[in-house]
């Protein structure tokens, strides 16, 4: 092995935790929800690449109003699936798609885009 | 742009102590109007300045306000007041109590078919360059021609006619990359963007440094050709991914597309029309032949044969006469009718439809499970694996190649991996299966409800209402003097029509059916829990039970009763009939097994699923039924309470139940079934219990549903097989696997085409789904 290898290999090692690092260690940007006058607990979040806020916090048993800015064209984040409110909705790009349900349960709820790569969960408290 | 007042009045909040820090409410408004940074900026600053505000501020974005403020000083119209009295408005959302899901988003619509536009142009760039750089790539092979134009020359001008691919065409893959990248996530995107980014980087530099490759031994060879392929290719896949993924969605938009645009309605004794959004429960609608019933109602007068079919996919017209519901959507035949409105909007059926199918189609997929959880980490891995790539082939490939050498496999291993065909592969199935069910009548609650009907080994049917009708209609009719039926007929059938006894209704059905003359009674009398009596045409009749005429002292007849004897071996109620004070005929009354009960149960049989009946009647009625329709097991008598029980009691012999009922008196049963299937059609309690809602009263929606089912259930294993197949064996083959065994290289070129044909074909397989015809 030559030194141009040795640097490649241990640059390779070195990438290569860089990457689960950086992908599978990302930190959360939790935000928990705005309940509105009317009692509706709010959250704007924006799309774009990612959601972020990517963990929301809601109360249960009170509506909940997530709004979407879709901020992006690409076909990735197009669609947004919350299973398990039986929720899958197209999100325009530039625009707020208001999603609305009522959070009867306790516990953690993955949103998701139309392919599951990009994630984010609800957190019902 | 308008001019910006500089000096605006705050508005008349009188001012106040402050209250104490930590009672500030936030409020969101959506700003209209602002079209660059400086309006921003101006929104934000008149927002701060207004007394009670404590922070403001403006995205111009989102065109939103976040404005902390105290609720004591201020409200939000206050700070409504603030933005309109800058000059810019505030956009009030209107909060929609009951959404209404039959308003399609036209909007949404039109930016979808903007955008693939915007695909279809990027993609023809692409190919329009990828053809020219492609030959000209080649060149190198024709020593003759590489010796009139210089290789320096060649690369500086196929790195100017890829920059536009990568540039226009593919710029959306970097910009999403990117965002992901900032947000620490990764999508297929960083896929494409990191190995196209790679080939198009290497060869900028053997274009631009080309001395210091030679210097290293390595030819600079370049890949302009690969880059720009690359993303030719990908985007094709797009362009027919979007095109197909469309086709999924198409039966609700049709659904949805179902509903009137206006309703004729009489408005102070005029027919006037109006949009339908305009109609409220109470109106009077008037139907013509031909015209689409606009909503929900009861007719009023008239009557019509009504098609029915895109609700529940019955194919024969519906009679409707007076007191009938009438639903939205649905074809008038023949008559002209009015309706009294019920239901408007999202409460129709159509709208509750809709709203069902939808929610089906946004349901978890056990099925999926694995899928989902592959897709989280697949593209971190690919990279990783790719890394792994490059290295070993660096370290292991002879000198001279290796670079290029692992460059080239590099790209190809991300090239070649196909999230999309695992992302796509369950829903793209479960909506065109659900889509296919509606229009079939067949309404699945979701994705789990589809998996369980596909596991169904047997099914158990509640007799009444399933398999019979549920209401007694008339069997046989006895003379039983020599009398003509002719004769008789018209003469009881007067006596019923004042009746309104189920009996009495089954009677004259039976009449009307014969085309019995209508004649009137007059005198009429009920008995109760005996019959009726009436003089018609001139004759005293009597029409009831035994009872009745032996309290009327009618003597019995040896006829009669051998007729009567074999009418109740039958299992059937018998009426008898008397007039002048003889016995004259006895008329045989059961509920009726349906038309398609037999069929229906035959197909299921043939699909090796186990029929079993359920009824409240006597053993003796229970074999009778069973055996008209070809079932062997049967549980009689079975009181309302223990039906959940006898699906229990199937459950413990290890059989996967589904339960057909009528959704009503059945919830329990329906509930604890496997999988309930409720008929009858749209009331909410059936809907609540059963995991699928027949539209269509008979049995022949059950073999759909069964069938459609196991036809989804197959295509979404196809589709889970082929991708996970696909990548498992794509990926090694990119990286280089089969190199040493047989000297194969997989051009990230090749890779790419398979990449955009993998999606494409699980969609298609999907879609296969749409051309699903039920049985019979």
């Amino acid at each position: 092995m030559d030194t141009t290898q040795l640097i490649v290999t241990l640059a390779g090692v070195g990438l290569l935790a860089f990457v689960g690092w950086f992908f599978f260690l990302a930190p959360h940007r939790v935000a928990a929800a705005v309940s509105s006058s009317a009692g509706i607990q709010q959250v704007d979040i924006m799309v774009k690449g990612g959601y972020s806020p990517d963990v929301i916090e809601v109360e249960r048993g009170k509506p909940v109003q997530l709004n979407f800015y879709r901020d992006e064209e690409n076909s990735c984040s197009e669609e947004l699936l919350l299973p398990d409110f039986n929720i899958r909705r197209d999100l325009a790009p530039f625009k707020t798609t208001a999603i609305e349900f009522l959070p009867q349960q306790a516990g953690t709820f993955a949103f998701t885009c139309g392919m599951h790569m990009l994630r984010g969960s609800l957190v019902v408290k | 742009m308008e001019t910006i007042p500089h000096h605006h009045p705050t508005p008349a909040a009188p001012a106040q102590p402050a209250a104490p820090a930590g009672g500030t409410e936030t409020a969101t408004l959506n700003i209209e109007g602002m079209t660059c940074a400086s309006c921003s900026n101006f929104v934000e600053k008149a927002l701060s300045r207004t007394p009670g505000v404590q922070r403001a501020t403006v995205n111009l974005a989102s065109e939103k306000a976040t404005i902390e403020y105290l609720p004591g000083q201020i409200d939000r119209a206050g700070l409504k007041a603030a933005v309109e009295q800058a000059g810019y408005g505030v956009h009030e959302p209107v909060a929609p109590a009951s959404p209404n899901v039959l308003a399609s988003d036209q909007e949404l619509d039109q930016r979808k078919a903007e955008a693939y536009q915007k695909l279809k142009r990027r993609f023809q760039v692409a190919v329009g360059l990828a053809v020219v750089i492609m030959p000209l790539s080649m060149l190198m092979l024709w020593p003759r021609m590489m010796n009139l134009i210089p290789t320096p020359v060649l690369n500086y001008v196929l790195l100017a006619l890829t920059l536009p691919v990568l540039l226009y065409s593919g710029r959306e893959f970097y910009v999403s990359a990117w965002n992901g990248f900032r947000h620490r996530t990764a999508s297929m995107d960083t896929l494409i963007a990191v190995g196209t980014g790679a080939a198009f980087l290497y060869s900028l530099a053997a274009t631009v440094i080309p001395h210091w490759f030679m210097q290293r031994g390595i030819m600079p060879e370049v890949y302009y050709d690969t880059t720009a392929t690359i993303i030719a290719l990908i985007l094709l896949g797009k362009v027919l991914e979007s095109r197909a993924k469309s086709k999924t969605s198409a039966a609700i938009k049709a659904l949805m597309g179902l509903q009137a645009k206006t309703a004729r309605v009489v408005r102070g004794g005029q027919e006037v029309d109006v949009p339908i959004e305009q109609v409220v429960p109470g109106d009077e609608v008037v139907v013509r032949p031909g015209e689409k019933v606009a909503t929900d109602g009861v007719l009023l007068s008239g009557h019509s044969a009504v098609d029915e079919s895109m609700l529940t996919g019955e194919s024969l017209p519906v009679e409707k006469k007076q007191g009938d519901n009438v639903f939205g959507a649905t074809l008038n035949k023949t008559g002209s009718f009015r309706f009294r409105v019920s239901k408007v909007g999202a409460e129709t059926m159509l709208a509750q439809i809709v709203k069902l199918v939808e929610e089906a189609q946004g349901s978890r997929a056990p099925i999926q499970q694995l899928a989902d959880k592959v897709s989280a980490v697949f593209v971190p891995v690919v990279v990783m694996i790719a890394i792994v790539t490059f290295v070993l082939w660096f370290d292991f490939a002879p000198e001279a190649t290796r670079l290029p050498l692992a460059l080239v496999n590099f790209v190809a291993v991300l090239i070649i991996a196909c999230p999309c065909a695992l992302g796509l592969a369950t829903p793209t199935a479960i909506m065109v299966g659900t889509g296919k069910g509606a229009e079939h009548g067949v309404l699945i609650r979701n994705a789990e409800a589809l998996e369980k009907a596909e596991k169904v080994t047997t099914v158990l049917l509640d007799k009444t209402g399933t398999i019979t009708r549920g209401e007694p209609s008339v069997t046989d009719f006895v003379p039983v003097t020599g009398e003509a039926t002719d004769r008789l007929l018209p003469l009881l059938a007067a006596v019923e029509r004042q009746s309104e006894h189920p009996l009495a209704e089954a009677v004259v059905r039976y009449a009307d059916a014969q085309g019995a003359a209508a004649l009137s009674a007059t005198a009429f009398q009920a008995v109760e829990g005996r019959g009726a009596s009436a003089t018609v045409d001139g004759q005293a009749i009597l029409l009831g039970n035994r009872r009745l005429l032996i309290e009327h002292q009618v003597p019995m007849t040896a006829a009669a009763e051998q007729a009567a004897a074999q009418l109740l071996d039958q299992a059937k109620t018998v009426l008898y009939a008397a007039m002048g004070g003889q016995v004259v005929a006895l008329i045989g009354v059961a509920d009726t097994v349906r038309d398609t009960s037999v069929a229906a149960i035959r197909h299921l049989q043939q699909k090796g699923i186990e029929v079993v009946m359920m009824t409240g009647d006597n053993p003796q009625t229970a074999a009778k039924v069973a055996e008209q329709v070809g079932i062997k097991r049967y549980f009689a008598e079975v009181l309302p309470a223990d039906k959940a029980g006898k699906v229990k009691e199937l459950q413990a012999e290890g059989r996967v139940v589904a339960m057909v009922g009528d959704g009503i008196n059945d919830a329990p049963a329906l509930a604890q079934a496997d999988i309930g299937l409720a008929m009858g059609g749209g009331t909410d309690v059936a809907m609540e219990a059963a995991g699928i809602t027949l539209m269509r009263s008979d049995l022949q929606g059950v073999v759909t549903a069964i069938d459609l089912s196991r036809q989804t259930m197959r295509t979404i294993k196809q589709n889970l097989f082929f991708a996970f197949i696909y990548n498992t064996l794509g990926i090694p083959i990119a990286a280089g696997l089969l190199f040493p065994l047989t000297g194969w290289l997989l051009s990230p070129m090749l890779a790419a085409g398979a990449m955009a044909l993998s999606s494409v074909s699980v969609l298609t397989n999907s879609l296969r789904l749409r051309a699903y015809k039920r049985t019979a």
